[in-house]
């Protein structure tokens, strides 16, 4: 029986095992002298498991008395988080080499934040939701802090932590309510606990856990934190930031509003729409005065978490298929355009000032060009797939009745289109400015140039992700 | 007789004074940490309540997670003011402003 469960939650384990094995081997050996070797192996063993989980999940399984759900929906997640965990730290390496920064405790800190991920994103029940968030969270608030003799990124860490923590009693505020009136913290008992006329209490706690898990994917008018911890962190950590957690958190996010409340659509779907609405003109206005790149990605991520929102704002199968087309597009392109931040460099020395950028398509054409392309892509210029994933979750918006939604979005992406197209215009238009170091990286200009790439040649099928998004909104949303 | 809703007005009542300590709070960021602790230990409350009521074990089982979590929580909270006191030689509230947000 226990072994049939363990054999449904082998990944999980095998990564908590490795990280726990890892760990000691550090330890006991060269300590920091282990830290590459650490980091290409963690990344090695992330894609090594992506691969496993794509090719050896088949339907539905629960684990636990259905404490831990691994169907479509999950695969489709955890694939996407760890290949994106993958490439970061694959990024990561040569840039915090440079700086002294690469500790043999990040890449284990990665891969126990992505066993978190890994629980919230297949959680069937209150309990374990927590435990794999909590798991997540920790990892992450240290990961911030990881340059520990830099004020901006411990402040980063300390307003991580206190942020995520307020977040964290408020969805476990919720989970105690939602447990209190429903019965039972299984998302199955819940279910069927909101099937006649749900409870005040229940409602409560539904909304408690929406507030929590919005701060988690830093929607507003829960984002407080973003601009301040992705302006203070390492960039590499920022690039971690920016890409797993959000998907995790919004995979969570869709299944407990499907799988626990799936019921009473009616009820989260004027908040989520609400969230929807506030992050997107919010992250496309504030970032327009910004001068620090990593500041600006903060509110271009706030912004596209806004749409992703809109998707899962619609409740409807196609709603969440829009959903998770949109954020793996969103990590493709966060991914390449962190590639280029990470390349920015003056005399050795890390440059995140958006002028330094100034006629930068005279120095290095390609690169800049890489650049133009995720940008427009960024944005949702029609050619690129960014537009795809913009369309998709309009539509889905369009198709649930939600037209004031994607009429809000169409807006709200004209006014974000703004502060990308200013980026583009410092590198091809601006004055000439102080150049930058012209070599970059080998593995950087790799993922800036592939991830440029596919945002290109992605314009033909999406490389197959849209069928694949169908059959995981299909196993959520029935 | 002491029933469910006086647990869980008391519950309520800790849980909003955790989530004022935290706004409201100007001077310390220790007292931020004891605000935490107090919004999770009324959630604990909550659950023990609703366990004892429902007569189900699930809610004493989710507190002792909640417990331990907690305290996983307020360790590394700690490690990370103590290297920011290192840093910046002050824990007040109003100097956590390198950054503006």
């Amino acid at each position: 029986m226990i072994g049939a469960d363990i054999q449904i939650l082998m990944p999980e384990v095998v990564l908590a095992v490795y990280a726990m094995g890892a760990l000691m081997a550090a330890v006991y050996t060269t300590k920091d002298g282990m830290a590459p070797l650490l980091t290409w192996a963690t990344s090695g063993l992330f894609v090594l498991l992506a691969v496993w989980i794509g090719i050896n999940g088949q339907g539905t399984n629960a684990a636990f008395g259905g404490m831990f759900v691994d169907d479509g929906f999950a695969r489709f997640a955890k694939i996407t988080i760890l290949v994106s965990a993958a490439a970061v730290l694959l990024m990561s390496e040569n840039y915090m080499q440079q700086r002294g920064l690469l500790r043999f405790e990040y890449p284990i800190l990665v891969a126990l934040a992505v066993v978190g991920m890994m629980v919230m994103v297949s959680a069937g029940d209150l309990m374990a939701l927590y435990m794999g968030l909590e798991l997540q969270s920790l990892a992450l608030y240290v990961v911030a802090s990881l340059r520990r003799d830099s004020v901006k990124s411990t402040e980063a860490g300390l307003k991580y932590f206190v942020l995520g923590a307020l977040s964290s009693g408020l969805l476990l505020y919720g989970a105690s309510l939602t447990y209190g009136f429903a019965g039972t913290t299984l998302f199955a008992g819940i279910i069927e606990a909101t099937a006649h006329e749900p409870s005040l209490g229940l409602l409560f706690g539904l909304v408690f856990l929406i507030a929590g898990f919005a701060f988690k994917v830093s929607a507003a008018p829960f984002h407080m934190w973003t601009p301040d911890v992705y302006e203070g962190s390492p960039t590499p950590v920022t690039a971690f930031f920016a890409t797993a957690p959000k998907v995790a958190a919004m995979a969570l996010f869709a299944r407990v509003v499907h799988d626990a409340f799936g019921g009473i659509v009616g009820d989260w779907q004027q908040i989520v729409a609400f969230l929807s609405v506030v992050s997107m003109f919010l992250g496309a206005i504030a970032a327009i005065g910004q001068k620090d790149i990593k500041r600006l990605m903060a509110y271009s991520s706030i912004a596209h978490m806004g749409f992703a929102l809109m998707g899962l704002a619609a409740g409807t199968a196609f709603g969440v298929q829009a959903m998770l087309i949109y954020m793996a597009i969103y990590v493709t392109m966060n991914i390449g355009t962190f590639a280029f931040i990470l390349g920015m460099e003056r005399d050795g020395r890390p440059v995140t000032n958006i002028d330094s950028l100034k006629m930068y398509s005279k120095q290095q054409p390609l690169r800049a060009l890489a650049m133009l392309v995720l940008l427009f892509s960024l944005a949702g210029v029609p050619p690129m797939v960014g537009f795809f994933g913009k369309f998709y979750v309009l539509r889905a918006a369009y198709d649930g009745g939600l037209a004031w939604l994607a009429v809000a979005g169409v807006i709200a992406s004209v006014i974000g289109a703004f502060y990308y197209l200013r980026i583009v215009y410092f590198m091809y238009f601006g004055e000439e400015g102080e150049a930058l170091d012209g070599k970059m990286n080998p593995v950087l200009w790799a993922f800036l140039m592939g991830s440029a790439a596919i945002m290109l040649a992605g314009v033909v099928n999406l490389f197959g992700i849209e069928p694949a998004a169908a059959a995981a909104a299909a196993t959520l949303v029935n | 007789m002491i029933g469910l809703e006086h647990y869980l007005t008391v519950a309520a009542a800790l849980f909003v004074i955790g989530i004022f300590g935290l706004f409201l709070n100007r001077k310390n960021v220790i007292i931020l940490l004891m605000s935490i602790e107090l919004m999770l230990l009324a959630v604990n409350i909550n659950l023990v309540a609703f366990s004892s009521y429902l007569g189900d074990l699930v809610g004493q089982v989710f507190t002792l997670f909640v417990l331990t979590v907690a305290a996983a929580e307020a360790a590394i909270g700690l490690a990370i003011l103590v290297c920011f006191f290192r840093n910046r030689g002050t824990i007040d509230v109003e100097d956590v402003n390198v950054m503006k947000g």
